[in-house]
């Protein structure tokens, strides 16, 4: 037994009163005349009790847990209620999940990015779980006037051994809902865990291959009309005029007007990003009509001059320029290429870089680079707004509700509280829905429209809007002695407009090397980047476990062996006190995938590439086997070593690893976006390569270590890992090493 | 605007509608099938699957003028429960992530069954590769089509 103090507000747990109103929450409807509302509700007996913010409890013992977290796939919806369940000790198929309504006064940090949802939710899962427990079992005791310290409780029932007392938790749920929320409650030890850890199916499984409504783009309402915006064609250009009147006189169009979504001065928070302020909005009966309608508009677009934009840095307000121009990749590259020479920020420095690459027996210096990518979830960006004088209401998909209501609330003038926001499953995300300019967009359309709208954008609205991950360049300069010992390790890394150095600067194999350098640039731009599953690091491990390799070929060592000879030095003799990572888990993972995938047991036709890193709070390693097929490059095999503690739902986890070393093996091989004069040149899914069936790894297996380490998460750490391994196989295959991402380009593969 | 008059999912529906309206949008906008997603208008990442007598066809590259007295399909109507064995394989191997594109990759899985109930894999990815699934859950995919095929 575990005591663990409350942590939980205790407003997590008043304020959930508000919410118990009829006693019944049933999902919205979503369509006039879905049949889902119907036939769950006969599922749902009539009376049910709040015990928490997380769960209510029904008189015939159901149990209904709200999953605080945005889902784009991760799988949160079904993996976080089973932490709640285990704690609550009830049967899983008992359970019914439904998404929690965004209440930032309810739950903490509903969010979904940074692979910590699970990590951070944890604590109060757990709890909201342990506590309801502890509510029951003191309501059971005073039902039968026995001393709470003999009740027990088994899959969502009570017992009283000495007096047999026995009943089940939904005979309680009404007592218990009054009882004071404990100040200690008692955790369950890991070995006793039941839920956690054994494979659940995703609880929205049968609702997505029945093809019900779950998607914003799904959304129907009485009197809604149908929105889309037109962008400007090319970054650094601005609205300059619209003839509409062609368009205006089209069928089934209501309006046409212009809309700015963030005006210049508005101090902007991290995902305010508005690549097109400005936009031309066209509301109409039915899709195929404004689709139509917006090919009608005459729209004049002009270069916008170098202009600051306000940012909000924690509560100071700081202008940033916008720098005016149609950009080109070929000028990118050259840009890349001049900063990889000119002085740099340092951001980490150990003993004496240059005195040893002096002295150095061997100086490996390799360059590496990486294009702009976009995120292509299969669900373009879609959002339901239904603004009137008084309040807002949105359903959306959105990563960071927080933020964006914040925005929302200084953009409609309007106070947060009277700001609904209902956070609908997201047709993928990848780091996209972040950035949630399109609840603003919809939002204003709606206002000026006086109507409900759903706001869509095409396939090509959303691959030319921006947001893109930065274009990335680093070069590494590594050292060796006389006795193929690394001696010095040198990383500059920079990009447009971000370097993806960020926090990574004290990662491995910082704190393995005696002489450590590492520095960063960065190069203004007008084209809009943000986050891309695990920003930044996806290009530093693709690069330095690229150059990892090759140092290791140079120092004529096995590249496991070398990794794991520079871990024992950071474990037993690290260089300075600022490592971030433990060098035993990091060992732990490359001594998985040595032994998992038969490491040294090269066959002529399989080439084996290894690749490892650590990000946030996870450890991967991976094994990928590469065979030329009519010599072209084919992924047989990914083995995969994980650690990120605990596993939840070890079968959607490793769901979520395949479909990491999936993406990473497509962006790794195809994934690019380029620009001509400004204008994005790919715009949709026959110019943009897109992994598909045939060029997936043909098979993937999954091991995660086992330990009773609290969890971490999983949406991001198998991603960053994959590119190397790719990198480091074709180059078994082949002979050739590949510096430059993406590597094979539009070449086909098998 | 003229009248259509379809046959989806064994029902006759009237819309009317412009004769270029793409079939997916008729379905989503005038009929209240939503199960059939838009992914890219131009039929080149399979979302908008639906079947048009048997055949697994992009409802988005697809006017409502073209489809005439045959028999559309969608995944509302593939099964009365979602017992489709399609259906019950991908619950089977919980292939879902996001599930976006998951009711246009069980339309052309299920078509793929009807015309060739035993597909080797090579016959798997030819059929799937024009169906994009962003999370990466090919691997399930193909399995659930293995399993699908097994147990039809």
């Amino acid at each position: 037994m575990t005591l663990v103090r409350t942590s939980l507000d205790r407003r997590n747990f008043l304020k959930s009163s508000a919410m118990a109103g009829g006693g019944l929450i049933i999902g919205f409807s979503w369509l006039a005349g879905c049949e889902s509302a119907r036939e769950d509700a006969a599922h749902i007996p009539d009376e049910w009790f709040d015990i928490n913010a997380y769960l209510k409890i029904s008189t015939s013992g159901a149990v209904t847990i709200r999953s605080p977290n945005p889902e784009f796939g991760q799988n949160v919806k079904t993996s976080m209620p089973m932490i709640l369940a285990e704690e609550l000790d009830i049967d899983w198929q008992s359970v019914i999940v439904e998404q929690a309504p965004f209440n930032t006064a309810m739950f903490d940090r509903q969010f979904t990015g940074g692979s910590q949802g699970i990590r951070r939710a944890w604590p109060a899962l757990r709890m909201a779980g342990a506590a309801a427990r502890q509510m029951l079992r003191e309501a059971a005791a005073q039902a039968w006037q026995v001393p709470v310290a003999e009740i027990t409780t088994q899959a969502g029932k009570l017992h009283h051994a000495a007096s047999g007392n026995s009943a089940g938790y939904g005979v309680m749920a009404s007592a218990a809902a009054g009882i004071a929320v404990p100040q200690e409650v008692e955790l369950k030890q890991v070995r006793d865990f039941g839920i956690i850890g054994s494979s659940r199916r995703n609880v929205e499984g049968e609702n997505i291959v029945t093809g019900r409504p779950l998607f914003a783009a799904d959304f129907n309402r009485e009197g809604m009309l149908i929105a889309m915006v037109v962008h400007a064609p090319a970054f650094g250009m601005t609205l300059k005029s619209v003839d509409d009147s062609a368009a205006r006189q089209m069928p089934g169009i209501r309006d046409v007007f212009t809309i700015r979504t963030l005006e210049h001065d508005y101090a902007r928070n991290g995902f305010d990003v508005d690549a097109f302020p400005d936009l031309v909005a066209v509301v109409g009966e039915t899709t195929w009509q404004v689709m139509n309608a917006r090919q009608a508009l005459q729209i004049e677009w002009q270069a916008f001059a170098d202009h600051m934009q306000t940012w909000d840095a924690r509560g100071t307000p700081q202008q940033r320029l916008v720098p005016a121009g149609l950009e080109n990749t070929t000028d990118h590259a050259r840009q890349l290429r001049a900063a990889v020479a000119a002085p740099a920020t340092e951001r980490r420095r150990d003993g004496d870089p240059e005195a040893a690459f002096s002295r150095a027996a061997v100086v490996i210096e390799r360059s590496y680079s990486a294009p702009f990518l976009a995120h292509n979830p299969m669900e373009p960006i879609s959002c339901f707004a239904h603004v009137t004088a008084d309040k807002a209401e949105l359903a959306g998909p959105i990563q960071a509700p927080e933020l964006i209501e914040q925005t929302l609330a200084a953009r409609l003038r309007m106070p947060i509280e009277n700001i609904d926001i209902r956070m609908t499953r997201m047709g993928g995300g990848f780091g996209r829905r972040a950035y949630g300019h399109y609840l603003v967009e919809a939002a204003l359309i709606s206002q000026r429209a006086n109507a409900p709208v759903k706001l869509l954008y095409t396939r090509e609205d959303d691959m030319t809007f921006g947001v893109y991950r930065p274009m990335y360049r680093a070069s590494y300069r590594a050292a060796l002695d006389a006795n193929n010992n690394l001696i010095a390790f040198h990383v500059k890394a920079g990009g447009i407009p971000s370097s993806p150095l960020g926090n990574s600067a004290n990662r491995f194999p910082a704190g393995a090397v005696e002489n450590f350098l590492a520095e960063q640039w960065e190069i203004e731009s007008n084209i809009t980047t943000g986050a891309f599953r695990a920003p930044g690091s996806n290009f530093m491990a693709s690069a330095e476990q690229s150059f990892l390799d090759e140092v290791a070929e140079a120092a004529g060592k096995d590249p496991i062996e070398f990794r794991l000879e520079l871990l024992r030095r950071a474990k037993e003799n690290p260089v300075g006190t600022n490592n971030d990572y433990e060098a035993d888990r990091y060992a732990g993972v490359l001594e998985l995938v040595r032994e998992k995938s038969g490491w040294g047991q090269e066959t002529a036709d399989v080439h084996r590439g290894v690749s490892a890193y650590f990000c946030h709070n996870t450890y991967v390693a991976h094994v990928l086997d590469m065979a030329l097929e009519d010599g072209r490059p084919s992924v047989q095999r990914v083995c995969c070593a994980i650690d990120c503690g605990i596993v939840i739902n070890p079968d959607a986890a490793t769901n979520m690893a395949e479909g990491a070393i999936v993406d990473g093996v497509g962006n790794a091989l195809y994934g690019s976006m380029t620009f001509k004069d400004g204008v994005p040149e790919r715009n949709n899914f026959n110019n943009y390569r897109m992994i598909r069936m045939r060029e997936a790894p043909k098979a993937i297996d999954v091991h995660f270590v086992h330990n009773e380490i609290d969890p971490t998460g999983l949406g991001e750490p198998p991603f960053p890992p994959t590119f190397a391994a790719v990198a480091n196989a074709l180059y078994k295959a082949t002979g050739k090493r590949y510096y430059d991402q993406p590597y094979l380009g539009d070449q086909r593969t098998t | 605007m003229p009248l259509f008059n379809l046959k989806i999912n064994g029902s006759r529906h009237t819309v009317d509608v412009d004769p270029g309206t793409p079939l997916l949008w008729a379905l989503r906008d005038h009929l209240e099938l939503v199960g059939t997603k838009y992914g890219c208008g131009i039929a080149q990442c399979g979302a908008c699957t639906v079947h048009v007598d048997g055949a697994a066809t992009r409802a988005c590259a697809m006017p409502v003028s073209a489809v005439g007295e045959r028999a559309v399909t969608t995944i509302e109507g593939l099964s009365a429960n979602g017992d489709h064995p399609v259906q019950r394989a991908w619950l089977q191997h919980d292939v879902a992530q996001c599930g976006y594109c998951q009711a246009g990759q069980i339309m052309t899985a299920a078509a793929l069954l009807n015309t060739n109930p035993q597909p080797s894999d090579a016959e798997i990815e030819s059929a799937m590769n024009g169906n994009i699934c962003r999370c990466g859950t090919y691997l399930r995919i193909k399995a659930a089509i293995r399993t699908a095929a097994g147990s039809a």
